[in-house]
């Protein structure tokens, strides 16, 4: 065993001993119910300490795209924003608005940063050596269990929206559930066409059905996939439901202090798990030269990270019914058609031209590669002129109906 | 009692507590929640019998889909936020009886349905053959239920759209 690669696995193998047969002499599944028990301590911890690492890196990426200096107070380079940060949660004062409804409402919050939290249980940070794959827990049905947890957010959004006693609030969840219900649609149609390349849904069985990262045989799934992403988790162009401008803060308006840090957490580290998740199932999870597996996937989540971080500070946001149309008219047809595509094209590839993923990766990747491309482009091509006649209707629907109207108007310019 | 019937019998309360408070609490907005529970603990059940996917599915289905329908539902009714309500109306008499009858039916089913042990393991993938058998051996229920679902879906576009004038 290489000490480096596999130090989670010597940790815990020693662990097993201490507790078990070597040790303690504790019957067997309560052994296993203990190192459960750390699996998820140690989980809950990272995805709480890369939301601490997480905050300052995006403020400062954001300030430099912004040309801005970011954070540069507390410590060098501002390093550390997060610690100042919680200590000023903790000492805020924590209000609870006249009329809410105290028990949903304090609840509402935990079950966000949980229901975020739950992600990571499958997540694979490293390869099976025979002591069992470096994960919280292996799942047979990994990638399903990751959509199954999302759903739970959900309900914490509505929680917060009705038991706020706020009418922003109410507007908020409902625009909330609204988004993140449309955009499941295309993350599960776009999830499907990986299963349906790998032929499972095991997180580590996927990583290793890559003969080529699937970004090349699935590129057109794979960016399907990061846009619904990153609406799932509400972030900049699809952070309608907290458009401060519209609805002030969305649903999370009444709270304040530790809860309302608890919802923001619950963001991050949702964000940071679609990054995860798009680094295991299209970019070949943990394998990469020298390093070991778990900085591999670090780099490679933390990549996907910076490009959320990239749009984050240059698009701006979204409008309601446009975020509706961009889903329903383009994302849905465009996976839709993608699953059809990528379904004929392999076979096509497999059976008549005789290249498999498991003889030749690379020709078998970059065929279909080039099909996504063709996809990509008419379908883009489709949206570029849907999006200007979208702009011709809406002058003809912005001009005033008689020249009376106008008239003041432009007497007073002149 | 193994470790497994104590998560059971755990898991069997949830179910049932949370289930008997979604026809008891006074607020609609509590009660989908308990819903929720109720749903989440049939979910738990499904894990401790090996079948990860059906409660995954179970998940999916009834919490992500089923039980937000009906807490938009209640969201949108009247008066939600009044904490207090009556929680029977004038068809409460109609509707024990109806309870009750399906009790009794489902009691005798239940007793007289010969329940047999399985001692062979759960395979260990399951989703495989479950896939095989839909697109297999139950295809045309499966069409079926897909046509019917398109059907609905269709009838729910033409009721909600906007008429234009005229129509």
């Amino acid at each position: 065993m290489n000490p480096v690669n596999d130090i989670f696995i010597i940790i815990a193998n020693f662990l097993r001993t201490l507790l078990g047969a070597g040790g303690l002499h504790l019957a067997d599944w309560f052994v296993e119910l203990i190192m459960a028990v750390l699996r998820a301590a140690l989980l809950g911890t990272f995805a709480l300490l890369i939301f601490m690492i997480l905050t300052w890196i995006e403020r400062k990426v954001v300030a430099r795209i912004q040309d801005r200096l970011g954070p540069n107070v507390a410590g060098p380079w501002g390093i550390l924003l997060p610690i100042a940060d919680g200590i000023k949660m903790i000492v805020k004062e924590d209000t609870v608005p006249a009329g809410a409804d105290k028990a949903v409402f304090n609840l509402a919050p935990l079950v966000a940063a949980v229901a975020a939290m739950l992600v990571y249980a499958v997540i694979p940070f490293g390869p099976d050596t025979g002591h069992g794959a470096l994960a919280g827990a292996d799942l047979n049905i990994g990638i399903f269990y990751i959509l199954a947890v999302g759903a739970v957010s959900l309900i914490a959004i509505l929680m917060a929206g009705w038991s706020s006693n706020n009418k922003y609030a109410l507007v908020g969840a409902f625009r909330a559930v609204a988004e993140l219900l449309s955009y499941e649609v295309p993350q599960v149609l776009s999830i499907t066409v990986v299963v349906m390349l790998a032929g499972t849904m095991q997180m580590t069985q996927i990583v290793q059905a890559q003969t080529v990262p699937f970004i090349f045989p699935l590129f057109a799934t794979a960016i399907i996939f990061f846009i619904s992403g990153v609406a799932e988790s509400g972030r900049t162009p699809f952070d309608l439901v907290e458009a401060e401008s519209e609805i002030v803060a969305g649903y999370h308006i009444e709270y304040s202090a530790m809860k309302f840090s608890m919802f923001f957490l619950g963001e991050f580290v949702h964000a940071f798990a679609v990054c995860a998740v798009f680094a295991t199932v299209f970019l070949n999870g943990w394998e990469g030269p020298i390093l070991p597996p778990y900085v591999w996937f670090l780099i490679k989540s933390g990549a996907i990270f910076f490009i959320m971080m990239w749009i984050r500070g240059t698009l701006p946001r979204f409008r309601i019914d446009q975020l509706m149309a961009f889903n329903w008219k383009f994302l849905v047809p465009l996976s839709l058609v993608n699953l059809l595509v990528v379904a004929v094209a392999d076979t096509i590839v497999r059976t008549m031209l005789h290249f498999t993923p498991d003889g030749n990766p690379w020709v078998w990747g970059l065929i279909l590669f080039a099909v996504n491309l063709v996809m990509l482009f008419i379908a883009f091509g489709l949206l570029g002129r849907g999006a200007r006649r979208g702009i011709d209707d809406r002058r003809t629907i912005t001009r005033l109906p008689e020249d009376k109207a106008a008239a003041p108007a432009s007497a007073q310019a002149n | 009692m193994t470790i497994t019937q104590f998560f059971f019998i755990l898991f069997a309360i949830i179910t049932l507590v949370s289930g008997l408070r979604v026809v008891t609490t006074k607020t609609m907005f509590h009660a989908a929640l308990y819903l929720v529970i109720c749903l989440f603990g049939v979910a738990l059940l499904f894990v401790l019998l090996e079948a990860g996917f059906l409660a995954a599915v179970q998940v999916i289905v009834y919490i992500g889909a089923i039980a937000i329908l009906i807490i938009f539902a209640v969201m949108l009714t009247r008066g939600m936020m009044e904490p207090k309500g009556p929680t029977l109306n004038s068809q409460s008499g109609l509707a024990a009886v109806v309870a009750a009858a399906m009790l009794f039916i489902l009691i005798r089913v239940l007793t007289s349905f010969q329940f047999q042990a399985v001692t062979a393991d759960v395979p260990s993938d399951n989703v495989i053959q479950l896939g095989q058998s839909i697109v297999g051996q139950f295809v045309l229920p499966f069409e079926v239920a897909s046509v019917l679902l398109l059907a609905a879906m269709i009838g729910a576009i033409y009721i909600a759209r906007e008429r234009k004038k005229g129509e």
